[in-house]
């Protein structure tokens, strides 16, 4: 029987060997170097982008991009989806077609999002902003359409205002769905803001990673997308804690 | 009968659910009238789906009868009356997100008792049905017949002269559900309310009531009613007398050829179930 620490162990392993793979392959197998650098080398590139301060820029302009788009999705996707959620026809009329819209790759769409907006911050911000309101919004009408009657009866036979249906029955019944979706929502922000950055952009975490490749300084390429992986890691570490502390409360 | 005014007058009241033609279009209810005395416990009982449950929602006015009238204390009902009538319903009423002393003080503050006298009256609800020590938990944490005891608790703080009860103990097991009538009966004698409550169990009808409409089958109109003359609080020896086997009877004898109509409807295509 294999208890928790066990399988911990055993993928921090699997992580090691990854490594140890990729320094063999680097430098016995006689792997290009301009396909695959020197881990070593990685590392004192990573400890130089940290040192010297001048990822600061280019995680300011991701940061900011990835803020504006979820603050802009969380807030329309939530309001819209619960308009939606007061009607049964509303719900019946838009939940397969947002639900649609959500399977196609909103990407494919980044070039007219360039033309509308340019290449600036403003075209990664609406891109971000569209591909994350639907998981919002989705979950929102999910969250608050399916609430259980009988706990809408039973506060209104004890004489619940509009007001106390929603914040005493309402919102906390819808709250763990909604929550998912923000979640959900703040995930595909991220990951299609910094996947358009590597497409068309001025700045950015993705920018300066497709302008080294082009440049081909490939440990310093390596040492970004580590720093892009941990900053993705730590992010969505943190939101999954939001969530779930949202959900005991 | 000492006050001839009734605490609940139901009047020629029909109700169907959908329009005629409809594939789910039901008559749940015909020309039903019924008097309930003030200070009496009224056992509705009857086969599924013959809209006992309906009848208890009309006169708490969460539903509006297709035709005819209900007054509860002499006033028409058009809505929900949250300072006349409080409801137990069958099960899971409870909100989940909130402890049980927490679901208590929340009727209240639906009702709008002011803040300051929520909590005493909270503690004495959860006091008098003996969850005093479960004030924290969340329903969850309970098991069902809790659970409808912190329901109880929950309608009981809320000191309405009217308890409608749907099926409170419909959800539990004998032994759980003969306890809670019990101390139900207790609770009840002490508070004078006037009380409806909806049962399939012909044991529990005879245990609880005052009197017991039987219900015929869908659309469904009272058939008969049938007094239980026995004082409260109702003593568990009372189950074991003849009194009490021969009135269970006479309700098996009046439900009988109905249970019989009521099953042969849910196998008739033409009509839907009751919505719940």
């Amino acid at each position: 029987m294999a208890g928790k620490g066990a399988s911990r162990l055993i993928q921090a392993g699997f992580l090691v060997g990854l490594v140890v793979v990729w320094y063999l392959a680097a430098t016995r197998w006689g792997v290009n170097r301009l396909l695959l650098p020197n881990p070593v080398a990685v590392y004192d590139n990573l400890f130089d982008i940290l040192r010297s301060g001048e990822f600061i820029d280019d995680l300011q302009t991701t940061l900011g991009e990835l803020a504006a788009a979820f603050a802009i999705s969380a807030t329309g996707g939530v309001t819209l989806g619960y308009l939606i959620s007061r009607s049964r026809y509303w719900i019946e009329v838009f939940e397969p077609l947002f639900a649609a819209v959500y399977s196609i790759p909103i990407i494919l769409f980044l070039p007219l999002f360039v033309l509308f907006f340019g290449l600036g911050p403003a075209s990664k911000i609406a891109l971000g902003a569209s591909i994350s309101f639907f998981p919002i919004v989705i979950n929102t009408i999910a969250g608050f359409g399916h609430v259980d009657r009988l706990f809408v009866t039973a506060a209104r036979s004890m004489g619940a205002s509009d007001y106390h249906l929603f914040r005493h029955v309402l919102l906390p019944a819808a709250s763990p769905v909604i929550l998912t979706g923000l979640r959900m929502g703040f995930t595909t922000a991220l990951l299609s803001i910094i996947g358009s950055e590597t497409l068309a952009s001025l700045a950015g975490l993705g920018h300066r990673i497709v302008h080294l490749a082009e440049a081909m300084e490939m440990a310093r390429m390596f040492a970004y997308i580590v720093f892009v992986v941990a900053i993705a890691v730590t992010l969505n570490a943190i939101v999954s804690r939001l969530e779930a502390r949202g959900k005991r409360d | 009968m000492a006050t001839s005014e009734a605490a609940i007058r139901v009047r020629g009241v029909f109700h169907r659910f959908g329009e005629a033609g409809e594939q789910r279009f039901v008559r749940a209810l015909a020309d039903t009238s019924l008097d309930i005395a003030a200070g009496e416990l009224m056992c509705l009982i009857g086969p599924s789906g013959c809209g006992k449950s309906t009848l208890l929602n009309i006169m708490g006015g969460l539903m509006a009868p297709s035709a005819g009238t209900v007054e509860v204390r002499g006033q028409p009902v058009r809505g929900p009356l949250p300072r006349d009538i409080a409801f137990v319903f069958q099960e899971n009423s409870l909100f989940p997100w909130n402890t049980v002393i927490e679901n208590v003080e929340l009727g209240m503050t639906f009702q709008g008792v002011s803040k300051s006298a929520r909590a005493a009256r909270a503690a004495e609800a959860l006091a008098a049905v003996g969850l005093k020590e479960f004030a924290l938990h969340y329903p969850a944490q309970l098991s069902g017949g809790m659970r409808q005891r912190a329901a109880l608790a929950r309608a009981l703080s809320l000191k309405t002269p009217i308890l409608l009860m749907d099926e409170p103990f419909g959800a539990l097991d004998e032994q759980t559900r003969m306890i809670l009538g019990e101390d139900l009966s207790v609770l009840l004698a002490q508070s004078r309310k006037t009380i409806v409550f909806v049962t399939h169990s012909l044991g529990e009808a005879v245990f609880l009531a005052d009197r017991v409409a039987v219900f015929s089958a869908r659309p469904g109109s009272i058939k008969q009613v049938i007094a239980v003359d026995e004082p409260h609080p109702r003593r568990p020896e009372f189950v074991t007398s003849a009194k009490f086997t021969s009135l269970r009877n006479q309700l098996y004898g009046l439900l009988h050829d109905e249970i019989r109509k009521a099953v042969q409807q849910s196998t008739a295509p033409d009509t839907g179930a009751e919505p719940a």
